[in-house]
């Protein structure tokens, strides 16, 4: 029996020749991902007894979650921050306005196909897209690895996810994800991984492929990954230099199970608050009025992202009363978009363009909700409170075109009919 | 050791790591007790003021999913709560769990009979053995699995701030 990929992945992470589903090793990372999250990730680091940092280089570090910081408190996080990666030498630290960690990290060149990536944030299994693993883990198990340079993992059984068919007019990887999520639902793949497969993902760039990894979290998977090929080979060219061992799966790998999805079924697709798999055909949602639009985000933040929207948007207003808000995924996507016009179109719509960061997503800053509004938005949580108020509001996730379309009308429509 | 006290029945599947720690306190580097503070701030209001120490939260599946945040177990880990009891739990939460020395206990029967319950249960006295792996509530008793191997090992060192200290020596 051949290997798939995960326990291709840990079973050279950890120095083994094989590993089998149910083995413990322990995995030393690539590279181990934080955030602003980093500050208190020292504080248990100096807890535990930490001094020096197991590999400088192995950390990355961006400055993400509260950019810029809207208070003292969150300023004086990131200056803790930057005088720590400072006095440990750590190159990979990306300071407020660099973009999102899930962005800037594969834009690097700092993901490498068939090595494992941890992160201190859920959404750290986006860098399978290259044909990695990436797995998080919490901020006291972040410390450790800061430490050991390793930590235990389970080996999981996967789930194969063939996306075949073709993709219709407009439909995009969110589509197709918040689809399967709804097949999956929200817990279906906890403890597991789920590779994906198919002439649907074959066809699909890098960023649709970042889409798909980054929500395999919201159906509780360990890792999401898409194997290594020509697509993923273009994106690293001149990003990672020198030799890797990519860890595509054999022809007989072991699957736990198999769910085959024929994309050429998916129209729009809208998750409805306040849970991810709440999945419904956007042509099927009941009549839906929105206050915000939140565009961008480590879901959807890129450049072909703002151009699926600025198509829709051009020309256009968005309706009396909506803020449309977006936030690229990082500054090299919004110098490209200021470049090529997209920011102009949007701007002309009537957006708000941020600094690449991540925005309200996480309910901090950064246009949050008022009690009774709802929201639509491209990024990958609908969770009651989510964007910063719980009284009576509603997160919609949808693409970045069903987003544009509705950003117009001011209720959520299917953009195309 | 045994766990007394008192059922907190938190009736829902999926209970995401926002509703339990808002995102809003993420990045506020807080103490322990000003975390617990805001325990399940979003999905109880009350609870935080009236939860007691040892008393053990019932749940549904998926216990704990979404965001990584570690907060969402410290925030209960120092109210007071003596164990969590779901029917399943997210992975994450899980590992942070074990990391931060909480009894997070996988028990659907036990979940299933009180969320069927819950209007006779809520508030009632539990008793919980995690050594035998056994919780009594009123005449029922349920039986459930116990932690092992590496999971176990770092639980015992009282979480893993203590495993990695012995560890670096």
């Amino acid at each position: 029996m051949g290997a798939n990929m995960i326990e291709k992945i840990l079973a050279r992470a950890s120095g083994n020749v094989d590993v089998k589903v149910g083995d413990i090793v322990f995995a030393r990372p690539h590279r181990i991902l934080s955030h602003d999250n980093s500050a208190a990730i020292l504080k248990i680091f100096e807890d535990l007894g930490g001094k020096n940092v197991w590999d400088p280089d192995r950390l990355f570090i961006a400055l993400d979650h509260a950019v810029p910081p809207p208070d003292s408190k969150k300023a004086n996080n990131h200056k803790i921050i930057r005088e720590f990666v400072k006095k440990n030498g750590i190159n990979n630290f990306f300071d407020c306005g660099c973009g999102i960690c899930h962005q800037v990290l594969p834009e690097e060149g700092l993901v490498e196909p068939g090595t494992v990536i941890f992160g201190s944030d859920s959404h750290t299994t986006t860098h399978g897209a290259l044909g990695a693993a990436g797995i998080p883990i919490g901020r006291t198990e972040t410390a450790s690895v800061w430490a050991l340079g390793e930590t235990w993992l389970k080996v999981p059984p996967t789930i194969k996810i063939v996306l075949s068919g073709k993709l219709r007019e407009g439909v995009v990887a969110k589509d197709i994800i918040l689809y399967t999520i709804g097949q999956i639902t929200a817990d279906g793949a906890t403890y597991k991984a789920v590779e994906f497969h198919g002439p649907v993902v074959e066809e699909m760039r890098i960023g649709g492929r970042l889409t798909l990894c980054n929500m395999a979290a919201e159906m509780g998977a360990k890792a999401g990954m898409v194997p290594f090929d020509d697509v993923t080979a273009g994106f690293l060219e001149g990003r990672v230099s020198g030799e890797f061992e990519i860890a595509n799966p054999d022809d007989d790998a072991d699957y736990e199970s198999i769910l085959e999805i024929d994309c050429s079924m998916v129209g729009p697709q809208v998750a409805r608050p306040h849970k991810v798999d709440n999945v419904v055909a956007a042509a099927d949602l009941e009549e839906t009025r929105i206050d915000v639009v939140l565009l961008g985000t480590c879901t959807n933040g890129r450049l072909e992202d703002l151009h699926q929207a600025a198509e829709i948007l051009k020309g256009k207003k968005v309706a009396d009363g909506v803020r449309l808000l977006v936030y690229p995924a990082s500054r090299s996507i919004l110098d490209e978009a200021n470049r090529d016009g997209t920011s102009s179109i949007l701007l002309g719509a009537g957006a708000q363009v941020a600094v690449p960061a991540c925005g309200p997503c996480l309910g901090a800053y950064g246009g949050v909700l008022a009690p009774g509004e709802n929201c639509v938005s491209t990024a990958n949580r609908n969770f009651k409170g989510r964007m910063g108020c719980k009284e009576d509001t509603g997160i919609y996730l949808a693409s970045p075109a069903t987003v544009a379309a509705s950003a117009i009308e001011g209720m959520i429509v299917s953009p195309y009919a | 050791m045994e766990i007394k006290g008192r059922v907190w029945i938190l009736d829902d599947d999926d209970i995401n790591t926002d509703v339990i720690y808002p995102g809003k306190y993420t990045y506020e580097l807080f103490s322990n007790e000003e975390m617990a503070s805001h325990a399940l701030e979003d999905f109880d209001p009350e609870f935080a003021s009236k939860v007691r120490e040892g008393d053990v939260i019932i749940a549904g599946k998926n216990f704990g999913c979404g965001s990584s945040r570690e907060q969402a177990v410290t925030c209960l880990k120092y109210s007071g709560v003596g164990a969590i009891v779901a029917a399943s739990y997210a992975r994450i939460y899980y590992r942070n769990a074990i990391n931060q020395a909480l009894y997070a206990i996988e028990c659907p029967e036990a979940s299933e009979y009180v969320r069927a319950n819950r209007e006779k249960l809520s508030g009632s006295e539990i008793t919980l053995d995690p050594g035998k792996g056994t919780m009594t509530l009123g005449m029922q008793e349920f039986t459930f699995s116990q932690m092992s191997g590496k999971a176990k090992e770092i639980f015992e060192a009282g979480g893993l701030v203590e495993y990695t200290k012995k560890k670096l020596g």
